[in-house]
């Protein structure tokens, strides 16, 4: 497993240290934006279905940090992470999340469905395993237009079970597409273990079908997320090869709101022996160690996140419904609905 | 005027919106080297190269779904399904992502997407490789089903389909292939969501699409010998419905009957039936009648495959039941 996250450099040039702070201060907000949103849940703020991203914010910051604006990505319903490391802003994604006309999608996707199409962030998608094959689409334009993008999908560890996981992984090797998979093996597939469902454990060796490179990963670790990232971005956008990172997380909360944290299907012993490895504790310690922050500096970027937390909740909580006549809307390209 | 198949006039569409515009692509199964399981795409490969006509694996939900990735960000992709039997494993990328992108993405995204291929009863193929889905895709919103019957409607339908800014399922008549008629020499296309009248007539509509126009239009010729006029009425785009065109004719005839290929249960008839009945029920001298497939899977026998699907006598038997001369 690869981890450079251990180096005992002390010399931290700038630039360096700038983006170390960004990167701490994307993964305090996703890791507040889902405490937020959690409560709103629970307060019937947010409706339907709401899957957390907490425990596995290293993955969404990491991955986020080697792309160009102009690359492309997916991903699943558990998404609320990836949205936010991207640059969607915290009001609208959660504005989003209580259905206001100001959400990503007017209000009309809710939190499984975000998309900032300005961003190349391309979905939510809500079938398991189903957004694989779009992103090896934006990956085919991608060739097919002769520029350098990139595309990127991300999806759990259960998704490689699905037909579609096998059909977009061997026509992107196939026909040697800029595309990454980026799963994110939380190790449930909701309340199935990996070993549960998936004949092999590495799942990182499935892209062995298709003679395609792959790389397990430590999701816990920013700068081993970041660095396979970085691997896999050049081999797609120079070489125009495609790549399967298997990424080994937790996630720290239920399935979804409507799931208890640990129960059935795993005890509390293995969540807290998991939460002992949070990516956040990890990355604070880090950007502690190599003098890039101390820990009182840590502290007011927390509360300044906070903040930007609670402004979002109220932005969210005060917008405007969509107008009634926003059902038709949409349905159609704009002048057929 | 050129007289041309079926099969070469979609050849034409395919060619001619390649030509024009970069974007458009083809994708499919056999669509390249083989020149196509039905020859649609003959001679596209050596013309555009392999990255505008592109051969793919057997993997009909991969290939729909990087054909709408692809429409998502800007390319115009042209899905061809061997046939539309195959195409039920990409339905998943059809209905939760075609279908539902712009939407659920409050308009952000949208998917300009064909896919085509034929459909409809074949020839003793059995029940997998014998059957009519449009009503499946036409009951999902942001979907537009067009199925063209004439050489004519599929060249100007599909250059219309390829240029249309929603996905588009264009289902072509398996039987049709090899069915010749007159072309427009020259650019034209023709509009989706508009249908046509094939046979002009006062004492009862039929209502068709696709195979059963030529079925209907067999049915009136036998009609017309027992002195019954009937006017035949190709939707021709299914999804978004031509109302004003059926209503406009069962209003002048006041009897109306359905055929198509599909099965009875929730077909398209029974969308048309309940236009009917909904916006001009007192226009009507006598219930709609639907002529459809049996309502089995399609067996093989010969004969159990003839009785099964929608034919000219059955046709002509509803006519006389709506006319009371039976």
């Amino acid at each position: 497993m690869a981890s450079t996250a251990t180096s005992n450099q002390k010399t931290i040039d700038p630039e360096t240290a700038e983006q170390y702070r960004h990167w701490l201060r994307q993964m305090l907000l996703i890791r507040h934006f889902e405490e937020k949103a959690g409560e709103a849940y629970s307060l019937g703020k947010i409706g339907g279905f709401c899957h957390l991203y907490i425990g596995q914010e290293a993955v969404a910051v990491g991955s986020m940090a080697s792309l160009r604006p102009d690359d492309y990505m997916t991903t699943s319903y558990r998404e609320h992470g990836q949205a936010l490391a991207r640059g969607i802003p915290a009001r609208a994604v959660m504005a989003e999340l209580f259905g206001k006309a100001a959400g990503t999608s007017k209000g009309k996707g809710g939190s499984m469905h975000l998309f900032d199409a300005s961003l190349g962030f391309l979905g939510g998608h809500g079938i398991v395993g189903g957004h694989i094959p779009l992103s090896t689409g934006m990956a085919f334009a991608a060739k097919y237009n002769n520029t350098d993008q990139v595309a990127v999908c991300y999806f759990g560890e259960a998704a490689v079970n699905q037909g579609a996981f096998h059909e977009a992984l061997n026509m992107a090797a196939l026909w040697k597409l800029p595309c990454i998979y980026i799963c994110e093996n939380n190790r449930y597939g909701m309340g199935t273990a990996l070993e549960r469902a998936s004949a092999i454990y590495d799942i990182s060796e499935r892209a062995c079908s298709y003679d395609m490179a792959n790389e397990v990963v430590d999701g816990q670790e920013m700068l081993a997320v970041k660095a396979a990232m970085d691997r896999a971005v050049e081999r797609a956008r120079k070489d125009k090869h495609p790549t399967l990172l298997e990424i080994r997380t937790y996630r720290f909360m239920g399935h979804s709101m409507s799931d208890p944290i640990h129960g059935h299907y795993r005890t509390k012993e293995e969540v807290e022996e998991h939460r002992k490895r949070d990516p956040i504790t990890l990355w604070s310690k880090h950007v502690i160690e190599n003098g890039v922050m101390t820990s009182e500096a840590i502290k007011a970027m927390d509360a300044e996140v906070l903040a930007e937390v609670e402004d979002a909740y109220k932005f969210a909580e005060e917008a405007p419904d969509p107008a009634p006549e926003e059902l038709y809307i949409d349905v159609y390209a704009p002048g057929e609905n | 005027m050129t007289v041309i198949t079926y099969r070469d006039a979609l050849n034409q569409a395919l060619r001619e919106e390649m030509h024009r515009d970069p974007k458009v692509f083809l994708m499919g199964e056999e669509v390249g080297v083989y020149q196509g399981a039905y020859k649609v795409s003959r001679g596209l490969l050596d013309e555009f190269g392999p990255m505008r006509v592109v051969d793919t694996p057997i993997t009909e939900l991969g290939f729909a779904g990087v054909g709408v990735g692809a429409a998502m960000v800007g390319l115009r992709p042209v899905i061809e399904m061997m046939t539309f039997n195959f195409a039920l494993l990409a339905m998943d990328q059809v209905i939760n992502s075609a279908a539902k992108l712009r939407y659920m993405s409050g308009g952000q995204v949208g998917v300009p997407m064909v896919v085509r291929g034929p459909g409809g009863a074949a020839l003793q193929l059995g029940s997998q490789h014998s059957q009519a889905l449009e009503a499946h895709y036409a009951h999902i919103p942001g979907l537009k089903v067009v199925m063209p019957a004439t050489p004519a409607d599929a060249k100007g339908l599909l250059k219309s389909a390829i240029r249309d800014d929603n996905p588009v399922i264009f289902i072509e008549g398996e039987m049709l292939y090899n069915l010749k008629g007159e072309v427009p020499d020259g650019e034209y296309t023709i509009p989706i969501g508009v249908a046509d009248i094939k046979r002009e007539g006062s004492d009862v509509t039929l209502i068709c699409h696709s195979k059963t126009v030529s079925v209907a239009l067999k049915a009136a010729e036998l009609l017309a010998a027992e002195n019954i006029s009937a006017e035949v009425v190709d939707l021709r785009t299914i999804r978004p419905l031509d109302t004003d065109a059926v209503l406009a004719s069962v209003r002048k005839t006041h009897r109306c009957v359905v055929v198509e290929e599909g099965w009875p249960f929730a077909g398209v008839g029974a969308q048309v039936v309940d236009t009917i009945q909904r916006e001009i029920f007192d226009e009507l001298d006598a219930p709609v009648i639907r002529v459809t497939g049996a309502d089995v899977p399609m067996p093989y026998n010969k004969a159990l495959e003839r009785a099964a699907k929608a034919d000219a006598n059955k046709t002509v038997l509803a006519v006389k039941k709506v006319m009371y001369l039976e």
